[in-house]
């Protein structure tokens, strides 16, 4: 039997959820023989693969070197799940939503003591900020939620159970909240 | 009291005259969501999570407000009421920003229980991040309006309870917010008793205890009830 | 006053006014007024004043006369000839007019008015049968025009049972929007415990493009003034208010003073035209708030609370001001009843459709060529308001669609245009009668944009109590932003109609359950102009600017910008 190919990936998030994945621990040994991790910042992998299985995706989309990635991972991926509250509402990474991209930069960069100096190489080199970090559900089609901040090991691990019994994912009603 | 019988859900249920359908449904383990209604608080229907459908009603009504009549027909969890109340908690959850993962009332919080319950797993609305500020000039508590969901709690509880209407409310729709003695800051609040009653009824994190940290504020709701059975009895000249 | 006394009264006006060789009426309504009505009123008063003022000429300044975009409008009245009405009046025109009056010589007639243009031939005038008849001002004209006449026959010939009986045979329902039998409403309040009850007036007209109320508070107080007593006599109340919204001060002035003349006449206050019934009227000022028009929320603003709806029941005619039985009608409704005394309850029932008897004033505006005020009997079809009395579309336009109900209606599209305006036909299509804004739109209008227009409303004037009206409204109106502005997914058009369902069937009170109204009706008869925008990104009536990109296209044009880069080795 083939193993489920499986991707994960980091967009705007603090990779607690990832964190999390790894804490599975030794249950990670058992499902490895079910499932490939091909792609992620857990393995070396520049370019994101052709037909995935199933990827999981950390973080909103804040700037559009994320949005990009997740583009080409929806077009690439069977099944595309939001990991963690950030992926799902936007959660801390979403907070700078109250303020434009313009401001927050100049205050956190560029006034104040130790501040930069505005360049171009670095507005050339860094990846450009969205004008609003936005959940992966409004960018494109997404299959299931995982949410938690960051999502318990029990839950990633009932996600992955029930994906490799090819049956739909559904958390349980403690397994859901946001938080 | 005199007895009716009405049909919820395709059963027969007796109650007594004078009940609310959703104290009728709950009595026989239907559960029913509310969020802004509190036993012992006057009904104020705001969040329509309690809405059921009636035979003959041209549209949903409020549980918490509509008294059982003999021969009623309800229905508590129709698809559409399901539906409806989903995105009732969603919009409630993008109104405002809830952030649970820094709230001080992270797993202690209705409205985060309520969204799982629900089965919301995601909010299909665009999150209005109003960037609304926190009031934290009161000694012992503090009020952040981010978390506030409007159910009016704590201002029915200060106005009928605690007997002060330190809590009102300023400006309409979605711009609609709390405030304390004609908008002053909380802290210069003449009004306030410091009672803490509207911190514990708060079903949010919107108001706290200060030096909670995240998750840990908890809320106890016991004494409203006992209060007012206190105050019951008194009235009556017996004995509290 | 007594009754007898009215009557001589109203004799003595009326002859007085029969002897005037010349009566000069100059609308003096809002829109006339900023059309330079003053101009031609003071142009007119020196003239007279030249001549001597002499007693056989008479100078009115009325009410509104109707056609709005006409005005300034001037209108003639000589013994025993047709009147003539003057449409965009000037000092000069009118002077010149009355010294040819004088002369007995032929009078400039380009800007004369037809004597069977539609606009006046088509209308049956009951509640404004007065409006632009008489200076409001003046409580004899309207006694002359057999003003409180309804109301001394009721309080002398009738019992207060008769007199709801009356309203209930005539077939009146709520001319604010809602259609609730007005007789039965009385005889409910009528029937409601407690030793007190009250009557309210609601006054707080405020959807876009509407200003019937408005109109009739300013040009026939007094109507208003009687339709209110007649009511408290037969509810058995002794107090009314009127509820006039905070920018309408020239009507809450002229109410006023026609209160204080009713007043000192005997006609309002102690024993009334000298019977047993004692009834006083006093005025409440809104603040701004539209949701004040509703019921629940109008009382609690009467009573100095914040301005919020309450759940019903209890209904007001059980419990409303302080607790006790009150009566709500609008202010239009009240300016019927004393027609329904003076012609008869089964006069009045004869004019009208199906359930709908009577007539129903309405601002008709936008693209067509006669805006103005007008009032047809129920039943009339929306065709003959557009093409006779509107006189078609401006511009020789095609029409699109006619918006009725405000924030609370619909759209009514070109293949109804011969549907009968009526209650359950308008509701039929979608849309509702509403208090009688009556907007025409022709192909230039974006149906999208419209709803947008609505919606951005009804967001600004929830009052925030009940979470689908509050969140709700502020979403649709996003979804309905990003279609305008070429953003929105398929899906986004999904979720607009499951939102607009919900908020309709959840909401606590009228605003919020009518709100999605606009939005629904323009997707039932407009769906191809959402999907133009939606799919095609493009706006079929070129209103839309379509500057946004939806994110999954955004996405590939950054991609292939992206690319590009690369291709130049910059950045990346």
């Amino acid at each position: 039997m083939s193993r489920l190919r499986l991707a994960t990936a980091w967009l705007g998030g603090c990779s607690g959820c990832h964190m999390s994945f790894l804490d599975l621990g030794e249950q990670l040994i058992e499902i490895s023989d079910a499932i490939e991790l091909v792609y992620g910042p857990l393995v070396d992998a520049k370019e994101f693969p052709e037909g995935m299985d199933v990827t999981l995706i950390e973080g909103a989309v804040a700037n559009f070197e994320n949005l990009e990635l997740l583009q080409q991972i929806r077009k690439r991926s069977k099944l595309l799940i939001s990991f963690g509250d950030c992926a799902i509402t936007g959660n801390v990474t979403s907070l700078r939503n109250f303020f434009s991209v313009d401001d927050l930069l100049t205050a956190v960069y560029h006034a104040g003591p130790g501040s930069a100096p505005r360049s171009d190489e670095a507005d050339q080199v860094l990846p450009e900020l969205l004008p609003r970090v936005l959940p992966l559900h409004q960018v494109v089609e997404v299959d299931a939620y995982i949410p938690g901040c960051p999502p318990d090991p029990e839950r990633i691990l009932a996600v992955l159970s029930s994906l490799l019994k090819g049956e739909a994912v559904t958390l349980s009603e403690v397994q859901r909240s946001f938080g | 009291m005199p007895a009716i019988t009405l049909t919820i859900n395709n059963d027969l249920i007796s109650a007594r005259q004078g009940q609310t359908l959703l104290e009728v449904a709950r009595e026989h383990g239907i559960e029913i969501p509310t969020l802004c209604h509190l036993d012992g608080l006057e009904a104020m229907g705001g969040c329509r999570l309690c809405l059921v459908e009636l035979q003959g009603a041209p549209r949903p009504v409020p549980s918490c407000v509509t008294k059982a009549a003999e021969g009623m027909v309800v229905t508590t969890h129709s698809d559409k009421l399901v539906e409806y109340r989903k995105m009732l908690v969603e919009l409630l959850l993008a109104e405002r920003t809830h952030t649970c993962s820094i709230c001080v009332q992270n797993n202690n919080c209705e409205l985060q229980t309520l969204a799982a319950k629900l089965g919301i797993d995601h909010v299909r609305f665009d999150y209005l991040h109003q960037q609304l500020p926190m009031d934290a000039s009161r000694e012992r508590f503090a009020l952040d309006h981010n978390r506030c969901v409007l159910c009016l709690r704590c201002v029915r509880v200060c106005d009928a309870v605690e007997g002060a209407h330190t809590w009102d409310v300023r400006g309409r729709g979605s711009t609609s917010r709390i405030v304390a003695d004609l908008d002053r800051p909380w802290g210069t609040s003449t009004s306030c008793t410091d009672c803490g009653k509207c911190v514990q009824l708060c079903p949010t994190g919107a108001l706290f205890k200060k030096g909670a940290t995240v998750g840990e504020m908890k809320k106890e709701r016991s004494f409203l009830n006992r209060i007012l059975e206190r105050r019951r009895l008194a009235a009556q000249g017996g004995t509290p | 006053m007594n009754r007898v006394e009215l009557a001589e009264l109203a004799e003595t006006v009326t002859a007085q006014q029969q002897s005037c060789r010349l009566r000069l009426l100059v609308c003096c309504g809002t829109p006339c007024v900023a059309a330079g009505a003053e101009a031609v009123v003071a142009a007119l008063r020196e003239k007279l004043a030249a001549l001597g003022n002499p007693a056989d000429l008479e100078l009115v300044g009325t009410g509104c006369q109707g056609p709005c975009s006409r005005g300034p409008l001037l209108t003639v009245l000589r013994p025993g000839q047709p009147e003539q009405v003057w449409q965009k009046t000037t000092p000069e025109l009118a002077v010149s007019i009355l010294e040819a009056e004088l002369q007995q010589a032929p009078v400039p007639d380009e800007n004369l008015l037809p004597a069977d243009w539609p606009f006046f031939t088509r209308q049956t005038r009951l509640v404004l049968a007065n409006s632009g008849r008489i200076d409001p001002e003046n409580l004899e004209q309207y006694i002359a025009c057999g003003g409180y006449e309804s109301l001394a026959q009721v309080l002398h010939d009738m019992t207060p049972d008769q007199a709801c009986d009356s309203v209930v045979q005539s077939g009146l329902r709520g001319r604010g929007g809602g259609g609730y039998p007005t007789g039965l409403k009385w005889q409910l309040v009528r029937k409601g415990s407690g030793s007190r009850k009250f009557i309210v007036a609601n006054g707080d007209e405020g959807d876009p493009g509407a200003y019937m109320d408005r109109s009739l508070m300013e040009s026939d107080p007094h109507r208003i003034l009687e339709g209110i007593a007649i009511a408290g006599y037969a509810i058995g109340a002794e107090q009314g208010y009127i509820y006039v919204r905070g920018e309408y001060p020239v009507a809450a002035q002229r109410l006023r003073k026609a209160i204080k003349d009713a007043e000192r006449a005997g006609l309002l206050g102690s024993r009334v035209l000298d019977s047993s019934f004692s009834f006083r009227i006093d005025i409440r000022i809104g603040a701004g708030a539209f949701v004040c028009g509703e019921e629940t929320a109008l009382l609690a603003s009467i009573m100095g609370r914040r301005g919020q709806p309450r759940i019903r029941p209890p209904y007001p005619a059980e419990a409303g001001l302080w607790g006790c039985p009150t009566l709500i009608n609008n202010v239009e409704t009240f300016g019927n009843i004393p027609s329904i005394f003076s012609i008869g309850p089964q006069a009045f029932n004869a004019i009208g459709n199906g359930k709908s008897r009577g007539t129903k004033v309405f601002a008709l505006c936008g693209e067509v060529v006669n805006n103005g005020l007008i009032e047809v009997p129920m039943g009339i079809p929306l065709r003959e308001i557009v093409f006779e009395i509107g006189g078609g579309l401006a511009n020789g336009a095609a029409f699109k669609a006619a918006q009725t109900g405000g924030p609370s209606g619909g759209c009514i599209p070109a293949e109804k245009l011969d549907t009968p305006v009526d209650y359950e036909n308008l509701q039929a299509l979608g849309s509702i009668m509403g208090s009688g804004g009556l907007i025409v739109m022709g192909e230039q209008s974006c149906m999208v944009d419209v709803a947008r227009f609505f919606m951005e409303f009804c967001l600004d004037e929830s009052c925030g109590k009940c979470v689908p009206c509050r969140t709700g409204t502020v979403e649709i109106y996003r979804l309905l932003s990003r279609i305008c502005n070429g953003s929105a997914s398929q899906r986004d058009l999904q979720t607009l109609e499951q939102l607009c369902q919900m908020v309709k069937d959840t909401s606590l009170c009228g605003l919020g359950a009518a709100a999605p109204n606009p939005v629904l009706s323009t997707l039932r008869w407009f769906r191809a102009e959402y999907e133009a925008h939606v799919s095609q990104r493009r706006c079929p009536a070129g209103v839309c600017t379509m500057d946004q990109l939806p994110l999954h296209l955004l996405g590939e044009q950054l991609l292939q910008r992206i690319a590009a880069l690369r291709c130049d080795g910059e950045g990346y």
